[in-house]
């Protein structure tokens, strides 16, 4: 169940590369390479084959009965990725479906996720220039330098795409090869298909389990041929998911369910105002409490350790705790965008620069001029935040639900004193991510708390109001935007300036305080530049203002807001040249089919040149973000002095799709996720102490406000794109564009709760 | 000691008369198909049968569940086939799946009463349960489906 991250088998050591070139294709690159028998980290190493499976590379694994055990890398979140990744492999292996299982992978540079670390340059997706390719090829490499293992950034189907492909069809060539030997014929006169080898000629057919221990043997191609997508018989097709059947009856393993022999319960408390820290506490005051066996500082705040979670909460309830304020950022809200107002007035980093947009502004006879808000977003995943730590004598395991597996290592290392080889980390099921378990807080903290009980395994548990006020947060944000119109209403210059804080230059400092937090961060224009839009003059730039308060990566990250911006302030100039908001996108995008045919797609489902219901209107975005093109139709009205949102029509592009029934799960997850925060999602901040503390105030969609969602899946064929965070960015615009269209208000600051919409109609 | 009646067997417990059940069932009876997730009966993601009762074990002192009939998601079905979890495969809800257990537990519960709900009803009887990966369309589907399967 849990993903073993222990020992590097094989960093520093030389590996076998069969595809050492870097593989270019819409606007993603992937570098890929599997492990060869013989060279180090060898198929049964990574494998750990049993005594009737063979290990054909190290991505997979057949057993004399046939069944097929491919590895999985990546933590398994909630988007499928334990079917997906699975199924890639398949394809190309000919498997038989219904034979294929997966096993958490063991750490190792062959399982590097090579396209995330590229994503944060400041290079647009689309950017095919000298500089940008060698930028994502260094990237790349970089990435395997490191030994980047992590779940984020909508990249784990885009990082296994190569890789996986290889390493199945690899496989499939070495069972032909050992499947010609024992039947004496050429392999070219052999099929496979659903697992068996056919010899047409004489009628022989052999299983992959018959032939797997021989094929392990055979030396694996050089650069194995892939399938045409028309021969594909399990990419594109529904499957169920392998992870699902755990998941109703209670079995599956979540970090909070890691149960060790002696295990004891950590809770702990964090200062009420950002930049406070712990002045003093007497541990006497509660260390007679019936069941407390330590109250120590740890990273962030005071913990109890107790025999049981319950125990160690009421201690840590009746413990006084005196905070040092003196570094306290007593910041209110009104604060925070004070700043950010006066950040405004300062040149940015540019992002992307085509003609000359002040130039042209300046001599244009109007400037439309709009400013736009958004602000801090809790992530809270249904799982709260916890960590299982065991220290002993020089060793340390850990068990977390993390996206990070890696970075959880370093973390836990440094804080043990250990050398990285002595912690193992393994990774459990994870009860929601969404950003959140990229950060490593958590992880530090029990393991503080395991090295004070050495012998004893420590699960840290964090309450949810720990949780929703010590969140790595969803930035609040500003953009100004400036455009000029021609003649017949289209744009001739957009000028966005983008002002908030940088979410890796904060999480840079938090993983590595000797660096720097300045240079540049392709997440704060996310969603603000690389448009789709034909406009001859744009420049759009982000101007840094930091944050006292703890920022992190949310669901979509930079795109979650600025697409709010920017496809808002697009909708306002459709307005102001008086044209429907989707033709005047269309005729802008006329060039590119791709997009044109997503954003049809959306306008035809939502049947957009009908009138909507009585009372109801309608609004259109399209957002490209993680290799995928979404655009969504939300149908909207005002009930009890509220929006209320009763039809989202979503049309995406990710390219060649894996699992289309995951697809649309992802989507439906990333609209509402996402329509949650337009509709009420926001974290206060009163004098530096976060005003939310669980879900009564930190409102989320129920059953009774979920909206109907139809997804229409819009064919390319492209190379995949990402699946888990683009559904969420369109979603904000799609409706605020839907009520202005209702009620002629126009949304510039976000949740729409903060308003009362009484009357508006 | 405190005794309990759980998916048909009795237990006997040192705890504390205020406990959660929660944790009594987590983490001394180890089943932990039971989540927790906030700790104040906001959620649902710890709804457990009392007598049948679709019931926040998190906010349930021990004391109160002494002598009555307790299930788990453990329990619902010996082999994991009660229809809800059927349906629940069969619509593919789930997605991280930490809330399912308390989803399923309240659809099933409100199955055994209302054997032919109407769509409302269904959205009534699941709003208090919360998913964060948003799965309530296939939830709504699952409980559907299996209302039907059970007619």
């Amino acid at each position: 169940m849990a993903k073993k991250i222990g020992k590097p088998k094989n960093r520093g050591r030389r590996r076998f590369l069969i595809g050492g070139a870097l593989v270019a294709g819409a606007g993603l690159v992937v570098g890929w390479r599997y492990l060869t028998p013989g060279e180090s980290g060898t198929p049964e190493e990574l494998m750990n084959p049993a005594a009737n499976e063979a290990a054909l590379n190290g991505w997979v694994k057949i057993a004399w009965d046939g069944t097929v055990t491919v590895a999985v890398p990546r933590s398994e979140m909630g988007q499928g990725v334990q079917t997906a990744l699975p199924m890639i492999l398949a394809e190309e292996l000919d498997a038989d479906w219904a034979k294929v299982t997966f096993a958490d992978a063991e750490i190792d540079t062959i399982y590097t996720n090579e396209v995330m670390l590229p994503e944060g340059f400041p290079f647009g997706p689309h950017d095919d220039s000298f500089m940008a390719r060698q930028a994502r090829s260094m990237g790349a490499w970089l990435s395997t330098l490191i030994g980047v293992q992590a779940t984020g950034g909508s990249t784990s189907v885009r990082a296994a795409w190569g890789p996986m492909r290889q390493a199945g069809a690899a496989a499939k060539a070495m069972l032909l090869a050992a499947a010609a030997e024992r039947l004496n014929v050429p392999v070219g006169e052999l099929t496979a298909r659903d697992s068996v080898i056919t010899h047409a000629g004489s009628g022989r057919t052999l299983d992959y389990g018959d032939v797997a221990e021989d094929a392990a043997r055979q030396s694996p191609p050089e650069s194995p041929a892939l399938k045409s997508p028309s021969d594909y018989r399990i990419i594109g097709t529904p499957r169920p998911r392998l992870d699902i059947p755990a998941k109703v009856d209670g079995s599956a393993v979540f970090g909070m369910d890691v149960r060790l022999e002696g295990m004891l319960y950590a809770a702990v408390k964090h200062p009420p105002v950002v930049g406070a820290r712990v002045e003093r506490f007497d541990p006497a005051q509660v260390a007679r409490m019936p069941g407390v066996h330590r109250i120590m500082a740890v990273p962030g705040g005071v913990a109890v350790i107790a025999d049981a979670p319950w125990r160690a909460w009421r201690a840590l309830d009746a413990l006084d705790v005196a905070w040092d304020m003196s570094e306290a950022a007593e910041l209110s809200d009104a604060d925070i965008f004070a700043d950010f107002e006066t950040a405004l007035a300062e040149d940015g980093f540019g992002y992307q620069d085509d003609g000359d947009a002040a130039a042209t502004l300046e001599t244009a006879g109007e400037v439309i001029e709009a400013t736009y808000r958004a602000p801090f977003l809790a992530h809270a995943p249904m799982e709260p935040i916890n960590c299982t730590a065991l220290r002993q004598d020089d060793k340390l395991e850990i068990w977390a639900p993390t996206q990070g597996p890696m970075v959880s290592q370093w973390v836990a290392a440094g804080e043990a004193d250990l050398p990285e080889e002595d912690v193992t980390v393994h990774v459990t099921y994870l009860g929601g991510g969404f950003g959140r378990r990229a950060e490593p807080d958590f992880i530090r903290q029990a393991v503080k708390l395991a090295n004070a009980v050495p012998g004893r395994p420590v699960k840290l548990i964090w309450s949810r109001e720990e949780d929703i006020r010590q969140d790595t947060y969803r930035p609040a944000g500003l953009s100004h935007f400036r455009a000029a119109l021609d003649a017949d209403g289209y744009p001739t210059a957009w000028l966005n300036k983008v002002v908030g804080p940088s979410v890796s230059g904060q999480a840079t400092l938090r993983y590595m305080s000797f660096m720097s937090d300045a240079g540049p961060d392709r997440t704060t224009v996310d969603g603000a530049a690389w448009l789709p839009y034909a406009v001859p003059n744009v420049r759009v730039e982000h101007v840094l203002s930091r944050v006292p308060m703890r920022i992190g990566f949310w669901r979509s990250v930079g795109h979650s807001h600025n697409a709010f911006f920017s496809e808002s302030f697009i909708d306002e100039l459709a307005h102001k040249a008086s044209k429907d908001p989707y033709a005047y996108r269309r005729h802008l995008m006329r060039d590119k089919p791709r997009y044109v045919a997503v954003l049809d797609a959306a306008a035809n489902a939502a049947r957009w040149d009908s009138p909507p219901p009585q009372g109801r209107a309608r609004g259109i975005a399209l957002h490209e973000s993680f290799g995928a093109i979404v655009a969504q139709v939300a149908e909207v009205s005002i009930e009890d002095g509220q929006p209320r949102v009763h039809r989202v029509v979503c049309a995406v592009d990710c390219g060649t799709v894996i699992n289309p029934d995951t697809l649309v799960a992802q989507m439906e997850s990333g609209i509402v996720y996402g329509l949650s925060a337009t509709l009420w999602g926001q974290i206060n901040f009163d004098k530096g102490r976060v005003v939310q503390s669980n879900f009564p105030d930190y409102e989320v969609v129920r059953m009774d406000t979920m909206p109907e969602i139809e997804t229409v899946i819009v064919a390319s064929g492209e190379a995949p794109g990402g699946a888990g965070e683009p559904g969420t960015p369109p979603i904000a615009p799609a409706v605020t564009n839907a009520l202005f269209r209702l009620t002629g208000r126009r949304v510039r600051d976000l949740p729409l709760s903060k308003e009362d919409w009484t009357g508006s109609v | 000691m405190t005794t309990l009646k759980i998916n048909g067997a009795t237990k006997s417990v040192d705890v504390p008369a205020d406990t959660p059940l929660l944790w009594v069932i987590r983490e001394h009876l180890r089943m932990t198909g039971t989540k927790f997730g906030c700790g104040k009966g906001l959620c649902g993601a710890c709804t457990v049968h009392i007598d049948g009762v679709a019931t926040r074990s998190c906010v349930t002192p021990v004391e109160a569940a002494e002598g009555v009939e307790i299930t788990t998601i453990e329990g619902l079905d010996p082999n994991g086939q009660h229809p809800v979890q059927k349906a629940w495969i069969a619509e593919q809800a789930p997605q991280c799946g930490y809330c399912q257990s308390g989803q399923i537990m309240t659809a099933a519960a409100f199955l055994a009463e209302n054997r032919n709900p109407s769509e409302d009803d269904i959205v009534n009887a699941m709003t208090g349960n919360l998913c964060r990966c948003m799965a309530y369309t296939r939830i709504k589907k699952a409980v559907a489906r299996a209302a039907a399967d059970m007619a």
